[in-house]
């Protein structure tokens, strides 16, 4: 079911038009208002100075015309009519800005999404569900997620939910979203934050309620245990190789947390953020040389032999 | 015509006693207003040719989806180095070159009250300049963008010496900043030919004094952030750093109070050339003289109480972004008001087509739509959405480029042949006109829909998503055409240097008192100054029996 959401939805852009949540649509209303008070005004420039420039033309021989220096009437209405525009449309924005971010009051956040260089981290509170990249949320429910960063500034969006919010160290931020229904949506680190901030896609999958609470539970699972040999051997290299100091895998000794949790990592559609399928020989290629796939990605060169990569390929590719 | 004594220095100034004539050395030494005028602006098209360098190898790396052309730690300095320098070394030195050549000429003075620390600004903005760029030869230039936000500014996220470089770099051209307006202030207020009264300064005088006030409240903000981008990165405190009980946001605050003047302080000065150039060419005086000053003084005072619409998106909750959008909405009116001012001037006129007049009428339509897409971002929740995105790329651009470089442009087709003595191949002239006109739309109108589709800014690649590819080609084609035209522009001046048509002294029937100079002005640029009665002097005295002080005693 997901992959063919999946399929569906990277042939399609998904532009600020394209609301999946009321706080969007409110904030598309407000867009489109805007929209046609500015081409309106647009409009007119443009009609004014052309039919000017067309109409004083010089000619030769033209004699100095007559020398007005101004009319106060007409510099009254120059600033009274955009007065009044902009007093409208503030009161409409606040009203959107009230009714898309309201005070979150006593409300616990049901995501805790953090941004790192350059992946997001999903934690759901309460459970131990850890997740990476690939963000699954429920539709037809009022969701507070809570922003955080790990090391620099990062900015969460997805255009079809409306409004983006900044992810900034030392601060917690917040954001209300409604989805609307089923699908993946596609959006992207929105502040630069530094040598890959291009491959820091976000990819949200949302889920029918009974469909999310089913992924919620498979994702309170242990890490499976390996069952064939090659797998295994993988296992022993991933924890004897220093990768536990950075990825956790539950159920096993790796608990490092600067990189991504990997306990479900098979499980996932892309990797590093959106920068390629995942398959078993992007995972061998991104092993062999992480720099050569996602330049400046902290993850370190191991400089694996060619059977450590196909056996910790093995291993990560069974992790469902 | 009665002849008016000039206030003169009581010892000699400095440069009467240099030779007209040796080569470099006078030019390096010089302390004369038009040759360090002249210098600023040769500045600023050396530093444009680099800077646009820089930007065209990005719109390259950007034309194809998945491009490996640029590795993201090149293309990252690239754009960085891009804004940085267009900002503090290409529209800054262009509009003080003007500013540094025009304010004493227009207001009857034979030079800045300050001749010395005027070379000094000069320089001090010319070794900043060069410091900033020597980062490309001492371990990699600035990468963490031209607002340069913490924590990516600090040692542990970018440890390349480009950040240092930056801090210095503007610190040096910002020390030149403040002495040069510090000069201007000084000189409009006490150097004026008796005769002139502040109401009856040209409205470019009346825009390069309020912006000179606006530098000197602005810059400070800026000094003090790199200084403390300084001490956080060479000797450890934590201004900008969380770990370290600093806050990342206080960099923000510090910046953009610099940040959103800065926008009118390279934008004023360009309203006063616009002031100048559509009465000249529609043969009429300026409609609303004291409207222009008036909504100039309060764009001035607004600028300070909206910086915090950079950061709608931070989480600083709806009631300090309410107040900020409320401000952010009203310095739009005298902004946009302008428009129609200008548009009134020319309405009953006698509008002539030479190339200053055309950039002129191109600017009134590109700088609306500047505008409106900047009013798009006091409105908060749409900000939500598109900020930091290609439709603020393609906004910000709009305005610097439609709004700013135009009336440099502007204003450098109408004074050419005042500051050089020579004219401009107007039929060549035209052609640049319309190539940088149609190159910089389809450069940047196809930018908003990207924005709106959800491409975030400063990525140095992108996935192959339906319409991303072709939009972006057609971006880096417009960006080439910019390039070309650009070309075309620094031929026809050298051109017009070497063999140009000589130009007479007054060869667009112009009102103010630079033109009743010779072209170019004599090392001392005036030995009696006609008197001053109106807004237009010469003109006054070209139709004596129309004058506009005639009028006013009615």
């Amino acid at each position: 079911m997901i992959s063919t959401l999946y399929l569906s939805a990277i042939n399609k852009i998904q532009s600020i038009f394209d609301s999946a949540s009321p706080q969007a649509e409110k904030i598309n209303r407000l867009g489109y208002g805007f929209l046609m008070a500015a081409t309106g005004i647009l409009l007119l420039v443009i009609v004014l100075t052309v039919y000017i420039t067309i109409k004083f033309r010089s000619k030769e021989n033209t004699a100095e015309p007559r020398q007005i220096t101004g009319n106060r009437n007409l510099e009254i209405i120059m600033v009274g009519f955009p007065m009044i525009l902009v007093i409208v449309f503030f009161f409409w924005s606040l009203n959107v800005m009230n009714a898309v971010n309201p005070d979150r009051g006593n409300h616990k956040p049901d995501v805790v999404i953090t941004g790192h260089q350059w992946w997001w981290e999903a934690a759901y509170p309460g459970l131990s569900v850890m997740v990476a990249n690939e963000i699954h949320l429920p539709t037809g429910r009022k969701l507070l997620l809570q922003l955080n960063s790990a090391d620099v500034i990062h900015d969460w969006w997805v255009p079809s939910f409306g409004a983006k919010m900044d992810m900034i160290p030392g601060m917690d931020n917040f954001l209300w979203i409604t989805i609307n229904k089923p699908g993946i949506y596609e959006g992207t680190c929105s502040e630069f934050c530094g040598e890959q901030h291009a491959w820091m896609r976000i990819m949200v999958v949302a889920q029918t309620p009974t469909d999310y609470n089913k992924w919620l539970l498979a994702h309170t699972i242990k890490a499976t245990i390996p069952n064939d040999s090659l797998a295994h051997i993988g296992e022993g290299i991933f924890m004897n190789a220093s990768c536990g100091n950075c990825h956790s895998i539950q159920g096993t000794v790796a608990a490092g947390m600067e990189g991504p949790n990997l306990t479900h990592f098979a499980s996932r559609h892309t990797m590093l953020s959106g920068i390629m399928d995942n398959n078993p020989q992007n995972v061998e290629k991104w092993l062999t040389d992480p720099q050569k796939v996602k330049p400046g990605a902290h993850m370190p060169r191991f400089i694996f032999g060619k059977d450590s990569v196909r056996a910790l390929t093995a291993y990560l590719t069974q992790l469902k | 015509m009665k002849a008016i004594n000039l206030p003169e220095p009581e010892k000699p100034i400095p440069n009467l006693s240099v030779s007209n004539n040796q080569g470099l050395l006078q030019w390096i030494s010089s302390v004369d207003h038009k040759q360090i005028g002249i210098m600023y602006l040769w500045l600023s098209v050396i530093f444009l040719v680099a800077a646009g360098c820089e930007i065209l190898l990005v719109r390259l790396q950007l034309a194809v989806p998945n491009n490996h052309f640029l590795n993201p730690e090149v293309y990252n300095q690239l754009f960085t180095m891009h804004g940085t320098t267009m900002i503090f070394f290409v529209a800054m030195p262009a509009i003080f070159g003007f500013n540094t050549y025009l304010v004493p000429l227009m207001i009857g003075a034979n030079d800045m009250a300050y001749p010395r620390l005027n070379a000094f600004s000069f320089w001090m903005t010319f070794f900043g300049g060069l410091l900033l760029y020597f980062s490309f030869l001492a371990g990699g230039a600035p990468d963490a963008g031209w607002f340069n936000y913490a924590p990516l500014n600090l040692y542990n996220y970018s440890s390349s010496p480009g950040v240092d470089y930056y801090c210095s770099g503007l610190l040096i051209a910002g020390i030149g900043t403040v002495t040069a307006s510090a000069n201007f202030v000084v000189t409009i207020l006490k150097y004026r030919v008796k005769s002139m009264s502040l109401k009856q300064m040209p409205l470019f005088v009346w825009m390069i004094l309020i912006n000179s006030f606006l530098i000197l409240a602005a810059f400070p903000s800026l000094n003090a952030a790199l200084v403390m981008l300084l001490l956080d990165r060479q000797l450890h405190a934590h201004f900008f750093s969380a770990q370290g009980g600093g806050s990342a946001i206080l960099w923000q605050h510090l910046f953009w109070l610099f940040g959103h003047p800065e926008v009118y302080i390279v934008i004023l000065p360009v309203f006063g050339i616009f002031s100048e150039v559509f009465p000249v060419y529609s043969r009429k005086p300026i409609f609303g003289y004291t409207f222009i000053i008036g909504s100039g003084m309060a764009i001035a005072l607004l600028a300070f109480g909206v910086w915090v619409h950079h950061m709608f998106a931070t989480g600083l909750g709806n009631t300090v972004n309410s107040f900020f959008a409320a401000s952010s909405m009203l310095i739009g009116i005298p902004t946009g008001v302008k428009i129609f001012n200008w548009l009134a001037t020319m309405y009953g006129g006698a509008i002539r087509f030479k190339v200053s007049m055309m950039f002129a009428i191109a600017f009134l339509i590109e700088f609306t739509i500047g505008g409106l897409t900047g009013i798009s971002f006091t409105l908060v929740p749409i900000d939500w959405q598109l900020t930091d995105t290609y439709y603020v790329v393609a906004h910000l651009h709009f305005v610097f480029i439609g709004g700013t470089l135009f009336g440099l442009f502007s204003g450098l087709f109408y004074w050419f042949p005042k500051i050089s003595g020579r004219m401009l191949n107007e039929k060549l002239s035209k052609w640049f006109f319309w190539l940088f006109v149609l190159g910089f739309n389809t450069t940047f109108l196809v930018q908003h829909a990207l924005g709106a589709m959800g491409m975030a800014r400063r990525v140095y690649t992108y996935p192959d998503l339906p319409g991303w590819g072709i939009l972006n080609l057609i971006s880096t084609i417009g960006g080439f055409m910019m390039a070309i035209a650009t070309g075309l522009l620094v031929f026809i001046i050298i051109n017009a240097l070497r063999a140009g048509k000589k130009a007479t002294r007054d060869p667009w029937d112009a009102n103010t008192l630079e033109w009743t100079t010779s072209s170019p002005p004599e090392l001392k640029n005036f030995d009696r100054v006609i008197p001053v009665k109106s807004t237009r002097p010469f003109r006054d005295m070209k139709r004596p029996d129309d004058a506009d002080w005639k009028k006013n005693r009615q």
